[in-house]
């Protein structure tokens, strides 16, 4: 922090003080993993394996990794000035040309969506079906979006308004024949109705009190679904969903599969559509007033009870619609499919493209969900990667892949000089 | 109502209660200090019961006596999950303090992941049983339906660890630092306080809390996979919640109530919705009384 003048390159890391203080991590770690890394016992048979070349691999890896993250935090601890020129070099990059250049925003807008229709074409059904997927949790991150990203509450039990969506279709169809195309909107709804049901009682809440108890909530939804078993058939879950049709025109498999990949498609462009108007709309900007003070935007007049009421509903109808269409694809549910942890990795999709930011929360789900689904080796390691992205992300780039560009009103300074 | 019944619930809640708080002081602990729910702390419980099997798991080769393999395992696994808690601190929260609270939880969050899945991946993804070596002690062996040896030595242990940390933290020096950085962190450090060693320090107790409670838990109940800290842990914060958060005994107490209250629970009304309790009472008392039963701090700045 004091020589703040001095450049911090990867080179100036290559000194015998820093490779002691690697070796000293690497088996500092070493020792630390030693019992449940290398060693294996069966308590049944009474067997001891042991894997040493573990070790080793351990010690490798933290040796190098350790470089990378001191170097990493000592440019993160350098301050301000090469993140500005980051950023600035980013937004020249990325955002400005794609997003204010129209000569070059138009053609790209034409190329992706022709790419976004002629995927399920040319491609096998089962790709389609991941790409469904990971179009559902973009839909579902951008949803957590508004509460975590734009609201700034943590919110854990984000999934239990998705088992009401695809609940709520679910049951609706089994016992009154509800279609797809009208459970959409029932679903939507009765997801808001439980946001707002969560959002009464944690309206006093904040930061981590809030998380324990959203937490709670999402819990408490799969446990009375696991074990309610007159109302949702249990542990066993319904199956037979029908999926969605078009006035009575029936659709073989693979031809229903292109058609939720489209439907997938419009939910997902509404979205972020209603999205871009959201957060600059007034009720947006209080969001984020409220998300950066409460204290102060109340103090400006913010009605702050309306405002998390709002966010929480409004969260949730996304994840409710998600449901429905979940539901519908894969014909069965059961309450193991929303536990705690597909929240979380709606959380990590949103931090990972970046909080408040819809591209990044765009890029962000279809790396997570499509790397794994291609790269069979590292699906294995997949929730371990996630948990360590998510520590890192939170040290080194607290704004995700594509942080979210504030908002900067500026007056027309030129014009103003002229005149 | 049956009276005996109702005494082995009341038994049976003190029980889950000290199991709970053996948790809920290391939690306790670590949010006084850096107003951080340690969402990892249930897994550094969890390493801790890993360890300690293993540990077993090599010792009964030697043929040792049991209560010797049992405390050597103890030992090892507190040495060891102190490390972890000592580690993730470094690595994890430390370089978050200046940052939102929202990131560090987020932190916390992935941290508690990782670990989950490196024991998974490292170890197994199936329950393993876990051998019950603690100590017999013949007078309870024969109210067996009441409390058995493990219970007692579960209850005993958690009074003692109450009695230490409390002690450590009144009438300690380094108690006295934890209290000052609790407090005002800036204004510890301008006293001479080295405030990194005193969350350090802090991470370490709680962690070898952790891990003691882990192995004689797991010895209660039998078996351990990798996901026995999660909800342990959650359960666990909920207590130090209820107790007053950043207050030893309020841990103590808050476990209690909450051990109580789903002991009662799926004895009286129905064992399916055990969790659903614990959170529907936590969802209570943050409401009513957001400070909780003993808490004494101000409930504006955390509410």
């Amino acid at each position: 922090m004091s020589n703040v003048s001095t450049e911090i390159k990867p080179t100036s890391f290559l000194s015998f003080k820093e490779l002691k203080k690697s070796l000293f991590t690497a088996v500092w770690f070493m020792i630390l993993t030693l019992p449940i890394m290398v060693i294996k016992v069966n308590t049944i048979e009474n067997t001891v394996e042991w894997h040493w070349n573990r070790m080793v691999f351990v010690g490798l890896l933290i040796f190098f990794g350790s470089w990378g993250w001191r170097y990493l935090l000592a440019r993160r601890e350098m301050g301000p000035r090469p993140r500005k020129a980051e950023s600035e070099r980013k937004r020249f990059n990325l955002t400005a040309i794609l997003m204010e250049r129209k000569q070059v925003r138009t053609p790209t807008i034409i190329i992706l969506a022709v790419m976004v229709i002629v995927f399920p074409f040319i491609s096998s059904m089962y790709q389609t079906n991941i790409m469904i997927t990971a179009l559902n949790y973009i839909i579902l991150g951008l949803g957590l979006n508004i509460v975590i990203g734009l609201g700034g509450m943590l919110h854990l039990g984000y999934i239990a308004f998705y088992a009401v969506g695809a609940y709520s279709y679910a049951l609706l169809n089994y016992h009154f024949g509800v279609s797809f195309w009208l459970a959409l909107p029932i679903g939507a709804g009765l997801s808001a109705i439980f946001g707002i049901l969560l959002a009464i009682p944690v309206l006093r809440l904040r930061g981590d009190y809030l998380a324990i108890v959203t937490l709670g909530f999402g819990e408490i939804v799969r446990i009375i679904l696991e074990n309610w078993n007159d109302f949702s058939f249990g542990p066993s879950g319904i199956a037979n969903i029908p999926r969605p049709g078009l006035f009575g025109i029936d659709f073989s498999l693979p031809q229903v599969t292109t058609f939720i990949y489209f439907i997938m498609i419009g939910l997902v462009v509404f979205t972020i559509f209603l999205m871009i108007r959201l957060e600059n709309s007034r009720l947006g900007r209080a969001w984020v007033a409220m998300r950066e003070d409460e204290v102060a935007s109340r103090a400006m007049g913010i009605d702050i009870r309306k405002n998390k009421l709002t966010a929480f509903s409004l969260g949730a109808v996304w994840a409710g619609m998600a449901g429905v269409v979940f539901a519908s694809k894969t014909t069965f549910i059961n309450p193991a499919s929303f536990t705690i942890w597909e929240s979380v990795m709606v959380l990590s999709i949103v931090v990972l493209g970046g909080m408040g930011s819809i591209i990044g929360i765009i890029i962000a789900a279809l790396i997570m969900i499509l790397l794994p689904e291609y790269l069979r080796a590292f699906s294995e390691f997949r929730m371990l990667l996630f948990g360590f992205l998510l520590v890192a992300m939170m040290v080194f780039r607290p704004g995700g892949l594509v942080p979210a560009k504030r908002k900067v009103y500026t007056f027309p300074q030129e014009e103003a000089g002229n005149e | 109502m049956d009276l005996t019944y109702f005494f082995e619930l009341l038994l049976g809640g003190l029980t889950r209660g000290s199991i709970y708080a053996l948790l809920a002081l290391g939690y306790t602990m670590v949010y006084g200090i850096i107003q951080l729910i340690n969402f990892a702390h249930g897994e550094i419980y969890m390493i801790g019961a890993f360890t300690a099997l293993i540990v077993i798991g090599v010792l009964t080769f030697t043929g040792m006596n049991g209560i010797a393999i049992i405390l050597i395992a103890i030992v090892v696994a507190m040495v060891f999950s102190t490390g972890y808690g000592f580690t993730m601190e470094k690595l994890a929260y430390k370089p978050l303090r200046r940052a939102p609270r929202l990131s560090a939880l987020i932190s916390a969050i992935g941290m508690s992941m990782f670990l989950q899945n490196y024991v998974l991946l490292a170890q197994t993804p199936d329950f393993l049983p876990f051998p019950n070596l603690l100590p017999k002690i013949a007078r309870l062996e024969q109210a067996e339906s009441l409390m058995n040896s493990s219970q007692f030595t579960i209850l005993v242990t958690t009074a003692g660890v109450m009695i230490i940390l409390t002690f450590l933290i009144k009438f300690t020096k380094i108690g006295k630092a934890m209290r000052a950085t609790s407090q005002d962190k800036t204004m510890a450090m301008l006293s001479g306080i080295n405030i990194n060693k005193v969350i350090s320090f802090t991470f370490v107790v709680g962690s070898a809390t952790a891990a003691l409670g882990g192995v004689l838990i797991s010895s209660h109940t039998g078996q351990i996979n990798y996901y026995i800290g999660f909800i342990a842990g959650i359960k666990a914060f909920v207590a130090a919640v209820l107790g007053g958060i950043g207050s030893i005994p309020g841990a103590v107490l808050g476990s209690l109530v909450l051990g109580w209250t789903e002991s009662f629970g799926t004895g009286y009304i129905s064992s399916d919705y055990e969790d659903v309790f614990a959170f529907i009472f936590l969802i209570a008392i943050l409401i009513f009384k957001p400070s909780g039963i003993l808490g004494k701090t101000s409930a504006g700045d955390k509410v």
